[in-house]
């Protein structure tokens, strides 16, 4: 007699011990360690970090090992892990104006104070295979020099909003509300808003920002400012009332510059949008300030024309882990629904002729 | 999917009892007597990132660690069965991290954590039925706004749903859903009973358990309190209906329970067996005797 095949305990260990020779591979080749990930691969430690809401570099190297690469499996691992972490307070907010910086460009003024910083970037190199690389021969370290102590840069949009032709943000010194605590409530304000892009899939903001300059609400961007660097994070512990300085982290922010005309000519004025990632992540940073300005439609009497501008459909879909958990069920058996489908579509069927006849 | 046997014991015990941290149970408890205390009505919740994927069931293993004692006894079941290996997998975790006793008998049980079916043994008082949702608003095919359903809920504005089930019977001269069928609780709330099969609809209505869904990626959970009226939506003249088998169990002669349909051979022979793999153990046994 046929016996449904279903799974049982054996089935999962078996698989857990073939994912394990999956991930090693040829064991004639050495192990990769956590170390060389969190070195070699620091572009794929930043994402993990970033949608994965935690700084922890070894601990995205070591996601990173355990996913055998497969980056989203690892932004997963730091999740599940991240959650289970006390939350002891806030930080104060980060000071970008002071920072380390390794890269800053303004694709808005050909110069300005503080200097266009190109910094180790993948823009202006040929896309050409390294066939040295492939050699694996040592590579020489280039004459680095330590920077002197962080001073202030300014900021471009700074500067607009001080000729009055950008958009002020106002701090309402409202407690920031923490959207990995407590469920996102539509109309969203802007701080839960920044915080879902912020973890949110770079694919996916990177696409709905493409769209906006495809016309699916097209609000003209320039990059204002990209800044990539490091920062100091302080916090202000409750028991000791003066702020103390916990470590610095590596951060990306990206400034856009938006268009906008308000109702009459002395309104007119640019508006922003804004992106922040932890480590090196442009890419991430820029689709994320696309979306965050494509977003302030309401704020700004806009038509919304796009999918990028509809606060709900963007949120409630941008978080990979979500996306990637809900599809990844469809593996799970649904055969008591599928035979209830069943039943109904052969009903159907059934009658159907009947009523052809009449 | 990382954690081998052997290492298990000492990886859990960096964990608190059940997974979760006492705060998070609680604040979960707290969204609980609040849906206990208004049936069918889905509060938000700070759902928490679990180590299984969304879709998963996260949302039902969130309410099952946040009520879980060390005395209960945990039985899972997916498509009605305890050897799934989604149930194999939720069973274990929790035998892992909270050392709770777990058990396939239905009437041993005092927690169930199911997917897409209700038992067949009528459940009784005392005890806990815990759903796993993965779309917890009924009116969400309707309409995807979340903001304009909350609205619809508050002002028991269900017409778009009786429109609907109405468009399928003028189209297909019946109506077209099969499961997650949807049910008016206490008179009151349109709810999604999960994806259990229309089949199961009957079970929730009046019954002496206590049913609570969770859905963890869409931070919902909402109940249904013990002795609870829940209708499936339907119209005077076409009444609400299960499905029916011609066939009976292959293995117990069930005439009574939902069947799966086996293909045994290349062609296409069917065979039908329970879905509930318990209810048919002990009536095979029965039938033994």
């Amino acid at each position: 007699m046929y016996v449904a095949v279903k799974g049982g305990e054996r089935a999962i260990d078996n698989a857990h011990q073939l994912l394990a020779n999956l991930r090693r591979g040829d064991t004639a080749v050495a192990e990769l360690g956590v170390q060389q990930v969190r070195q070699q691969l620091p572009l794929a430690v930043a994402r993990v970090m970033s949608e994965g809401s935690l700084y922890d570099e070894e601990l995205a190297a070591l996601a990173i090992k355990q996913a055998a690469g497969d980056l989203m499996e690892a932004i997963f691992l730091l999740r599940a892990y991240r959650t289970t972490l006390p939350r002891f307070g806030a930080s104060e907010p980060l000071d970008t104006t002071i920072m380390q910086l390794e890269r800053r460009i303004s694709a808005t003024f050909k110069d300005l104070p503080g200097g266009q910083l190109l910094g180790p970037t993948f823009d202006y190199t040929h896309r050409l295979l390294d066939f040295t690389l492939l050699a694996e021969g040592e590579y020489p370290a280039p004459e680095t020099t330590l920077a002197d102590e962080p001073k202030p840069c300014p900021r471009v949009l700074d500067f607009l909003a001080g000729e009055g032709l950008m958009a002020r943000e106002q701090d309402d010194g409202a407690p920031v509300p923490d959207i990995t605590r407590e469920p996102l409530a539509f109309p969203a304000s802007r701080a839960e808003r920044l915080q879902a892009l912020a973890r949110g899939d770079e694919g996916f903001l990177l696409a709905l920002g493409y769209s906006t300059q495809r016309g699916y609400g097209r609000n003209h961007p320039f990059a204002g400012e990209i800044r990539i660097g490091d920062v100091e994070v302080w916090m202000t512990p409750a028991e000791l009332g003066f702020s103390v300085p916990l470590g610095d982290i590596e951060i990306t922010e990206c400034e856009m510059v938006n268009q906008f005309v308000g109702e009459s000519a002395e309104q007119a004025q640019f508006t922003r949008g804004y992106g922040l990632a932890f480590g090196y992540a442009e890419r991430k940073a820029m689709g994320m300030a696309l979306v965050d300005r494509a977003l302030r439609a309401g704020e700004y009497g806009e038509e919304v024309q796009g999918p990028a501008q509809e606060e709900e459909f963007v949120l409630m879909h941008c978080d990979n882990v979500e996306a990637a958990g809900f599809v990844s069920h469809l593996k799970l058996p649904h055969y008591v629904d599928f035979q209830a489908e069943l039943e109904l579509i052969r009903k159907l069927r059934r009658q159907a002729p009947a009523e052809e006849n009449r | 999917m990382n954690i081998s046997t052997a290492s298990g014991a000492c990886e859990a015990s960096a964990y608190n009892f059940a997974y979760l941290d006492e705060q998070t149970k609680r604040m979960i408890r707290r969204g609980l007597l609040k849906a206990v205390a208004i049936p069918g009505y889905q509060v938000p919740f700070g759902g928490r990132e679990m180590p299984l994927p969304y879709g998963w069931g996260t949302g039902g293993m969130q309410l099952t660690a946040a009520i879980l004692g060390a005395d209960d006894v945990l039985k899972v079941i997916d498509q009605g069965a305890d050897d799934t290996t989604n149930a194999v997998s939720i069973r274990r975790f929790f035998a892992r991290t909270a050392g709770v006793a777990t058990t396939e008998r239905t009437v041993e049980a005092s927690v169930i954590q199911t997917r897409h079916r209700i038992p067949e043994t009528p459940l009784s008082a005392g005890q806990i039925m815990v759903y796993q949702v993965p779309i917890p608003e009924p009116l969400r095919f309707i309409e995807p706004s979340e903001q304009e359903t909350r609205t619809m809920h508050a002002l028991e504005d269900y017409g778009v749903m009786h429109v609907k089930l109405y468009e399928d019977i003028a189209t297909f001269g019946h109506i077209a859903t099969a499961y997650a069928y949807p049910v008016t609780v206490d008179e009151r709330y349109v709810m999604d009973p999960s994806p259990i099969p229309k089949f199961d609809n009957p079970k929730l209505d009046m019954s002496p358990a206590l049913m609570l869904f969770g859905a963890g990626r869409e931070k919902r959970l909402y109940a249904v309190p013990p002795f609870t009226k829940v209708v499936s939506l339907d119209f005077e003249d076409h009444p609400f209906a299960v499905q029916r088998w011609d066939e009976c169990c292959a293995f117990c002669g069930s005439t009574e329970s939902f069947l799966d349909e086996l293909i045994v051979d290349d062609a296409g022979s069917k065979r039908y067996v329970c879905s509930d793999t318990d209810y048919c153990r002990q009536r095979t046994e029965e039938n033994l005797q």
